[in-house]
């Protein structure tokens, strides 16, 4: 007969601290790396450059203090990039929030093949910018008589319409801000969808107790008033990526010689002064920091405006 | 041996470390197998069929280094000029230009000791804007210009004649506006981009003078601009086309009868019309003006952030200076270009019939180039002016006043430098 054996309590070995370090930094350590060389190290030189007269240089000497900010705030293409920034922005930010609402709310409803919809208006999120302003561009709202917008329209006696080169009217904002609408409103469905199916059943169960209409009523009282997080994250996330607005303006208008004046926002405004023919990259780095202020203010203004991280109760 | 998951992740982890530390910057480390020095060699993406080949082949015949040409697309100037900040960049490269900030800012060597017995034979309309300081800061490769292609048989069936002013090229454009053809092409952004100084020479105006202050600041110059707008207002211009106007396409398709390009593209157009097409210089306007072709070049320049500056240098000297076979190829065997060597321009025989010829004529007698002090800065302001005038109607004289307030200060920046 086998003795039952009592097992020892084996003695773990301490994991010594400098092992989990060392793992630690394994792991992490390239990531922080890159995340140090190619966000933060180019970032404080930024700010360094925008201090120095740096035509053509990454390492200036001539120590200007201010005169770059002052000669940025100054040139009238730089303020009327943030004018064109302001302009767009009140376009696509309700234009995306109202159309990103209502899919949401729409396929919300969809019993039937929900997932193939919920795919379908999300698909576009995984487009190029390039590609699809280039589509916008060289198909659908081609200046020619075989561009699709001038095709369809000439079907009705209308003239052919040059789309990105007609500035009374400014048909090219239509051209912009549609190609935007058709990239992101999927993106931002999927959150309000979120949203949508965090409400409690609960809710809507009370409202038809208390007698609400389904519809208009039960969304004005229950569902908009529920969205109120999402709907803040929403329209902080569209301003700021407004702000950012690059790839279709700059695939949709620029050419070989250059970038009209009209809706040049100011990153392409930023690229064409330090990256283009000019390098003037002191002037460039004191717009990018002007910018990133901007941003930075109105984020927090907008986010103290809404109330963002106050509590449901308050 | 038991490899335990631990270990496993380790040493994924430390290779991975490993690869992300490696030298692969897409750079050669300057030299190969066989001993041979390497230069890396950028272009930019010509549209002629068959170009990219022959500068591979002339790399390839060069003996003394191996030459890796990068043939690059998309916007070439940018890339040239953020590369040249880094040691990551070319060796040897083709620039338009070399600006004066890229040569101010030391970025480009200087070339002049590789023109020694033959600087004399670069046609010095296109030497003078890669000279400064006396010193030459990139060998011009080929010439190339830009003038309007007009088809005849639209001219004809509308009762036009050839414009010789720029009010019968506004007129000759009206006239020509038909419901499937526009009357003119000059880019889709209306001319702002490609006229650039073209109609203040016209004028019998400049860019800059020659004592270095703007070259436009006169009633002449608002005039002229004034009347790119009416050929906006009038409808007459073709805009949004699929290919802008460096492409002879919309000429070709029929899109519309009168187009900007450039020599380049006359082969193509011969080819699709055959003799029904005639070219033209910008027309002149006003009692002392004449007409105005632009003439520029690409050149080849080599950057000061090369390991091998002389390697570069000695290599250019024999593609660009020597090798006139080669040069005379790549000018006149993918599109047209005239040579930048005068010898070689005389002796081309695709230059003197036809088109091509009265191009020549054209560039020789009424031929500008960009002057140096005309900088990226300036052209931005100017193109800008130019563009509000053309397409929002803005008023010529107000737009000029600004531009030449501002041409004047940033010349007095660059001469301070």
């Amino acid at each position: 007969m086998r003795r039952p054996t009592t097992r020892r309590p084996t003695a773990r070995r301490p994991r010594r601290v400098s092992d989990t370090t060392l793992w630690f930094w394994i792991f992490v350590g390239p990531f922080a790396a890159g995340l140090a060389l190619f966000t933060y190290v180019p970032l404080l030189w930024s700010v360094y450059l925008s201090f120095f007269d740096a035509h053509n240089t990454v390492s200036p000497t001539d120590f200007v203090g201010f005169g770059n900010y002052t000669a940025m705030l100054r040139d009238g293409a730089f303020t009327s990039s943030l004018a064109t920034f302001a302009v767009f922005s009140l376009f696509i930010v309700p234009a995306t929030y109202a159309l990103a609402l209502g899919l949401a709310l729409m396929v919300n409803r969809t019993r039937r093949f929900q997932a193939f919809f919920r795919s379908v208006f999300f698909l576009p999120a995984a487009c190029s910018y390039v590609v699809a302003a280039l589509i916008w561009k060289l198909s659908i709202f081609s200046g020619v008589r075989f561009g699709l917008a001038n095709t369809v329209l000439g079907w009705f006696g209308a003239d052919q319409t040059a789309w990105l080169s007609t500035t009374h009217p400014p048909w090219y904002w239509l051209v912009i801000v549609t190609v935007r609408l058709w990239l992101q409103a999927g993106f931002y469905m999927i959150l309000f969808l979120a949203g949508l199916q965090r409400i409690s059943p609960r809710l809507y169960e009370a409202a038809a107790v208390d007698g609400a209409r389904p519809g208009w009523q039960v969304f004005r009282h229950i569902t908009f008033p529920q969205l109120r997080t999402t709907s803040i994250a929403v329209v902080l996330l569209l301003v700021i990526n407004a702000f950012q607005a690059f790839d279709e303006f700059y695939n949709l208008l620029s050419d070989a010689r250059g970038y009209p004046p009209y809706a040049r926002p100011p990153l392409v405004y930023l690229y064409y002064t330090a990256l283009g023919q000019g390098q003037n990259l002191g002037m460039g780095s004191a717009g990018a920091v002007i910018l990133a202020l901007i941003i930075a203010v109105v984020t927090v203004f907008q986010a103290r405006w809404f109330g963002l991280g106050r509590k449901e109760a308050d | 041996m038991t490899i335990s998951r631990r270990t496993l992740l380790g040493t994924g982890a430390a290779l991975g470390l490993l690869t992300a530390c490696g030298s692969n910057t897409g750079r050669n480390n300057g030299s190969s197998a066989d001993g041979k020095i390497t230069l890396d060699h950028w272009y930019h993406q010509y549209g002629e069929t068959g170009t990219e080949a022959a500068v591979r082949r002339y790399a390839a015949a060069y003996d003394k280094a191996k030459v890796n040409v990068q043939w690059r697309p998309g916007n070439y100037d940018q890339q040239t000029a953020a590369a040249l900040l880094t040691d990551a960049g070319p060796d040897a490269f083709e620039v338009n230009g070399p600006t004066l900030d890229q040569i101010q800012g030391g970025q480009v060597a200087d070339l002049t000791a590789l023109f020694d017995g033959v600087k004399d034979d670069f046609n010095p309309a296109v030497l003078a804007p890669k000279t400064y300081g006396g010193k030459i800061w990139g060998i011009p490769q080929v010439i190339d210009t830009q003038f309007l292609y007009y088809r005849k048989s639209l001219l004809a069936a509308a009762g036009v004649q050839p414009p010789g002013t720029l009010d019968e090229l506004v007129d000759a454009a009206k006239a020509l506006t038909r419901d499937k053809v526009k009357g003119l092409f000059l880019g889709n952004d209306g001319g702002a981009g490609v006229l650039g100084g073209t109609p203040l020479y016209a004028a019998g105006l400049s860019l800059v003078t020659d004592d270095g202050r703007a070259g436009f600041d006169d009633p002449s110059a608002a005039r002229t601009l004034g009347k790119l707008h009416r050929l906006y207002a009038d409808k007459s211009l073709l805009l949004g086309a699929p290919a802008d106007w460096s492409d002879p396409s919309a000429f070709i398709q029929g899109l519309t009868a009168m187009q900007w390009s450039g020599l380049w593209a006359l082969p193509t157009v011969q080819k699709a019309l055959g003799a029904d097409f005639g070219v033209l210089p910008f027309p002149k306007d006003g009692p002392n003006a004449k007409p105005s072709v632009p003439v520029g070049a690409y050149a080849a320049a080599v950057s000061t952030r090369s390991k091998h500056q002389a390697e570069a240098k000695a290599y250019l000297k024999w593609l660009w200076v020597e090798r006139t076979d080669f040069q005379e190829d790549f000018a006149l065997s993918y599109g047209f270009h005239i040579p930048a060597r005068l010898s070689l321009a005389k002796k081309a025989a695709k230059l003197r019939e036809g088109a091509a010829a009265d191009v020549v004529t054209y560039a020789t007698e009424h031929g500008y180039a960009q002057p140096l002090l005309w900088t990226p800065t300036l052209q931005t302001a100017y193109q800008d002016a130019l563009s509000r005038i053309i397409k929002d109607g803005a008023s010529p004289d107000n737009e000029l006043k600004s531009v030449v307030r501002r041409t004047n200060d940033e010349l007095q920046r660059v001469k301070k430098r």
